[in-house]
């Protein structure tokens, strides 16, 4: 299956840039992510436990990341082994545009699933993938941005907009 | 008055006694002394190259006996295509290896290529999984559509072949210039492109086999769900395991159902039967209902570009076909015929129409194989043509009775040879098509499209007049065509000293009432109660040899067997009666289970013949044979050619694109019916399976070769809201000119002859609600498929 969309990020493709690099923020995006280790530059190893549909399965595999262009685009591609669920892979190009102060972050997601997974879930993976990226790309800006503001007044008194966990860690 | 026994009395299944009490005995209610259980790692991608599998940590897991991998069986035989066929151009199919387990390369999801036996299923089942996690297989891009498949010599299902293609073969090829002159100068020509959908066989009992190893005399036993045992053995013995024959014993007890899906040799019986010998003890294994998805053979998958070339008043001249058959990622034991001679021979219908030609090219692709299944072939090419001739009605403007009554073969015009090779020995098209008519009420139909139309339905009727040969098969002939093994069948018909009946027949019964009906003939010839003979199948040991049954053939091909035994019994017993009753034997006539001197009152029961054949006190020792056993082989001079004419109506909801099967009319020509409610109830479930094909059930391949509907939340099996009260009716009867019993055939018909009458139906239900534009659409006919094509 295929899908595509855009967010809007309040922060800067630099800090969006960053994130994106962080095993951390991946960590803490990808749904169901138990563990995550590595680097950029090396890949990441990762388990994520999901259920699809029926089927529910703790998936080991390795996340890389690929034709980077710094700052603008990059590939995530991710591939796991579900066991007796079977498999699931895709790949996501993530590209960043600056937008006004902030940046638009388009993403082009493909992902497939094979095993029992496909033959007991297949009715149901378009829209568990959509969930997932969309899940992902939620946590994300969050993690950038801090969380929505329910009614946009500030809690804490002060003028600045609330800060991303991510944000916060860098000090921006 | 109905009869209450014998030859045409609807008695009531005896078998059923047993199977809707829980009683039957199936093979996975075994259970043996010292049992282990096997399970099969199976691959989860389409295609892929087996890099390495590491066995040690499953090899070390609790209760683990053995682990098996394709290494382990690449020296054994391939399981073999029973059937040779010649491209168009004389070079033989390409026929690949098809091993026990897959080595080198795995080529379907599902295609099994390692297995583990344990103590337990459990542990089996946890050491597979390791076994899968610890295999390390390369995947490749998969080959999934067919066209893709012939054009890319790059990917390819099997290394040595290089465009996926096994044969391309034309029937007739001499027919081929006539046929495209006589399209070319035709004043009309019809085109359709249709797929015929694959299908999933889906019988209620899933696969299983139990192997044996009795290493006292060396000797196998396979208790497996088998259609065939004779065959399975032979396969096994001869082709695969390279054993003697009498080494190895098949038995196929109470099987539910198979459809076609256990014809065939698969690689989980020899591997079965290889552990039982490596391990010295019963080795069982039951497919789960996801590997029965995955590894039975599938059915249908063709796409057909078919041609009618006619007159402007609808007289048929001419029909061509282009069809791609899918064979999946192997040949099963009868996928070459089924596209080919089960499918070509029949693309003249019951038709008078002299210019036919067929072209099938085979393709591999990364998918299960396909095979024949209920129908296997005669209902791709009832499809083709049923639907095409509807489509040139609709282009004309003719009606599609009187075009069927123009173009059918007459009564007088039997035997006749068809363009495509096959001669029909008798029939009367007209006859079942007059009766099909009468029973739906084709003159009333106007008030009920009315009735529907209030109820905002649209309402339509669709019409299949099909033909197909069964009673398979003629051995001199199919060996003419490419059979590797002849197609007739045995009987032995055994009285006991106390007057009971055993019969033993080659004919293998997995749902279809033999044990019924075969008890019934024997009963009507010999003048015996039903109840004193007993009908045993489904054992090598026991059995003398048997082809199974498919193809409709039981009745046509072992009945006659059974027949001509029960002859040879009549005959002795008269030689008996002779001589007890001091007459000539020309004298002795036979009935009503009396031998009796012509002209006299001196008599002998059938009891007291078979008494004396045991205790030969007063018998004619020194020139016959004391016992009463005889056994009969029957090979039949032809196929035999069911035919009739289906009527559907369907209401089709305009605004979700629902299809209901509103009523539904079988006109039959069987031959001679033995039984009528058994006719009628294989009538019911191959019409059930036909609607099944033509509305639900359809199997989903992604491109990367993921089946998609692998369970029964995504494959959808017609339920009993899907499919009406049947109207059957079998009183047209032309018998069967080449059988002693003059009888057709009837378990396939259903199948056969209803997916084009509702395909019709739902078009013309459309074209009176003013979708004219709607000229097809592919099977399963689904909601969805029906809303688009309206809103299209």
């Amino acid at each position: 299956m295929e899908l595509k969309d855009q967010r809007d990020i309040n922060a800067s493709p630099e800090i969006v840039w960053a994130a994106i690099l962080d095993p951390e923020v991946l960590k803490a995006c990808v749904p169901g992510c138990e563990s995550m280790t590595g680097s950029p530059e090396e890949g990441y190893e990762a388990v994520v436990v999901q259920k699809v549909g029926p089927v529910k399965a703790k998936f080991t595999g390795v996340v890389t990341l690929s034709d980077i262009v710094e700052g603008r685009e990059v590939t995530i591609t991710g591939e796991g082994k579900g066991g007796p669920a079977g498999f699931a892979k895709g790949g996501a190009k993530v590209t960043l545009t600056p937008e006004g102060d902030g940046t638009r972050l388009s993403y082009d997601v493909d992902a497939k699933v094979g095993g029992k997974l496909a033959q007991l879930g297949s009715r149901i993976i378009d829209g568990f993938a959509k969930k997932m990226a969309d899940q992902f790309f939620a946590r994300f800006q969050e993690a950038v941005e801090g969380p929505p503001e329910p009614d946009g007044t500030e809690l804490d008194g002060s003028d600045q907009p609330k800060k991303g966990w991510f944000k916060r860690v860098l000090g921006g | 008055m109905p009869k209450d026994q014998g030859i045409g009395a609807s008695s009531k299944r005896r078998e059923d006694v047993r199977f809707l009490t829980g009683r039957g005995v199936y093979t996975d209610d075994l259970s043996l002394h010292g049992q282990t259980h096997a399970v099969f790692v199976r691959s989860t991608v389409a295609h892929g190259r087996i890099k390495a599998i590491d066995t040690a940590a499953a090899a070390a897991m609790p209760g683990v006996l053995a682990v098996f991998t394709g290494e382990d069986f690449k020296d054994m035989g391939g399981n073999p295509a029973g059937w040779l066929i010649n491209s168009r151009n004389g070079e033989p199919m390409r026929e690949p290896k098809r091993p026990v387990l897959a080595h080198g390369k795995v080529r379907h999801v599902g295609d099994a290529y390692a297995a583990v036996v344990a103590e337990t299923f459990q542990q089996a089942k946890d050491a597979a999984q390791q076994l899968a996690d610890d295999s390390d297989i390369e995947e490749l891009p998969a080959i999934v559509d067919m066209a893709a498949a012939l054009a890319d010599s790059s990917n390819r299902v099997h290394d040595e072949i290089p465009d996926n293609q096994c044969f391309d073969w034309g029937w007739i090829e001499d027919n081929r210039a006539a046929v495209d002159a006589a399209i070319k100068a035709a004043p009309h020509v019809t085109t359709l492109e249709l797929v015929n959908n694959r299908l999933v066989p889906n019988a209620m009992e899933p696969r299983a086999s139990i192997g044996e190893y009795f290493p006292g005399t060396g000797d196998y036993k396979l208790t497996t769900t088998s259609q065939n045992p004779h065959l399975h053995r032979l396969l096994i013995a001869a082709f695969v395991m390279g054993m003697p024959e009498n080494k190895l014993t098949v038995v196929a007890p109470d099987v539910g159902g198979g459809f076609g899906s256990k014809i065939y040799h698969y690689g989980e019986e020899a591997v079965v039967l290889a552990a039982a010998k490596k391990l010295a003890r019963p080795v069982r294994w039951t497919a789960e209902r996801s590997e029965s998805f995955l590894s039975d053979a599938h059915g249908r998958d063709h796409v057909t570009k078919i041609e009618l070339a006619c007159e402007k008043d609808g007289t048929f001249i001419a029909f061509r076909t282009e069809t791609m058959a899918n064979v999946g990622a192997y040949l099963s034991n009868f996928s070459t015929a089924t596209p080919t001679f089960l499918h070509g021979t029949l693309m003249a219908g019951p038709y008078k129409v002299p210019n036919v030609y067929v072209n099938v090219k085979t393709v591999f692709t990364n998918t299960a194989p396909v095979d024949a299944y209920r129908g296997a072939g005669r209902p791709e090419a009832t499809f083709s043509l049923e639907r095409v001739i509807d489509k040139m009605c609709r282009e004309l403007g003719l009606d599609p009775f009187e075009v069927r009554r123009k173009n059918l073969l007459t009564k007088d015009m039997f035997p006749y040879t068809t363009p495509v090779g096959l001669a029909y020995d008798t029939g009367d098209y007209h006859a079942t098509l007059d009766k099909a008519m009468a029973m739906a009420d084709v003159a009333g139909f106007e008030a009920r499209r009315a009735e529907s139309a209030k109820k905002g339905k649209l309402r339509g009727m669709g019409l299949s007049t099909w033909i197909e040969a069964c009673g398979i098969a003629p051995s001199n002939l199919v060996g003419v065509l490419g059979s590797r093994v002849g197609l007739y069948d045995a009987a032995t018909v055994r009285v006991n000293a106390t007057g009971n009946i055993s019969v033993m027949t080659g004919a293998h019964s997995h749902g279809q009432g033999h044990e019924t009906v075969f008890a019934q003939i024997v009963a009507e010839k010999l003048g015996v109660p039903e109840a004193s003979v007993e009908i045993v199948h489904g054992d090598t040991s026991k059995i003398p040899f048997g082809m199974g049954s498919y193809g409709s053939r039981s009745l046509a091909v072992c009945g006659s067997a059974m027949n001509r035994a029960v002859d040879k019994i009549i005959a002795k017993g008269k030689k008996i009666a002779a001589h007890m009753l001091e007459a000539a034997e020309d004298d002795i006539t036979f009935e009503n289970g009396n031998f009796s001197v012509a002209g006299t009152d001196k008599a002998k029961s059938f009891g007291e013949i078979a008494f004396s054949a045991y205790v030969p006190h007063n018998y004619p020792l020194e020139t016959l044979e004391p016992g009463l056993e005889e056994t009969a082989f029957y090979d039949p001079a032809n196929f035999t050619y069911p035919a009739g004419a289906y009527i559907c109506e369907v209401e089709v909801d305009p605004d979700t694109g629902k299809v209901d099967v509103a009523a539904f009319y079988c006109a039959d020509d069987f031959g001679n019916v033995m039984n009528p409610m058994i006719v009628e109830g294989q009538v019911h479930g191959g019409v059930g399976q036909g609607i099944g094909q033509a509305l639900c059930e359809n199997t989903s391949y992604d491109e990367s070769g993921q089946l998609l509907s692998g369970s029964y939340m995504d494959y959808a099996m017609p339920r009993a809201d899907d499919v009406p009260f049947y109207n059957v009716d079998y009183s047209c009867q032309t018998p069967c000119t080449h059988n002693p019993l003059g009888v057709k055939g009837c378990g396939e018909a259903g199948a056969i002859g209803s997916p084009p009458a509702v395909v019709n139906a739902v078009i013309d239900a459309l074209h009176r609600g003013g979708h004219t534009h709607v000229t097809h659409i592919d099977m399963p006919v689904s909601p969805s498929r029906v809303w688009s094509a309206i809103n299209g």
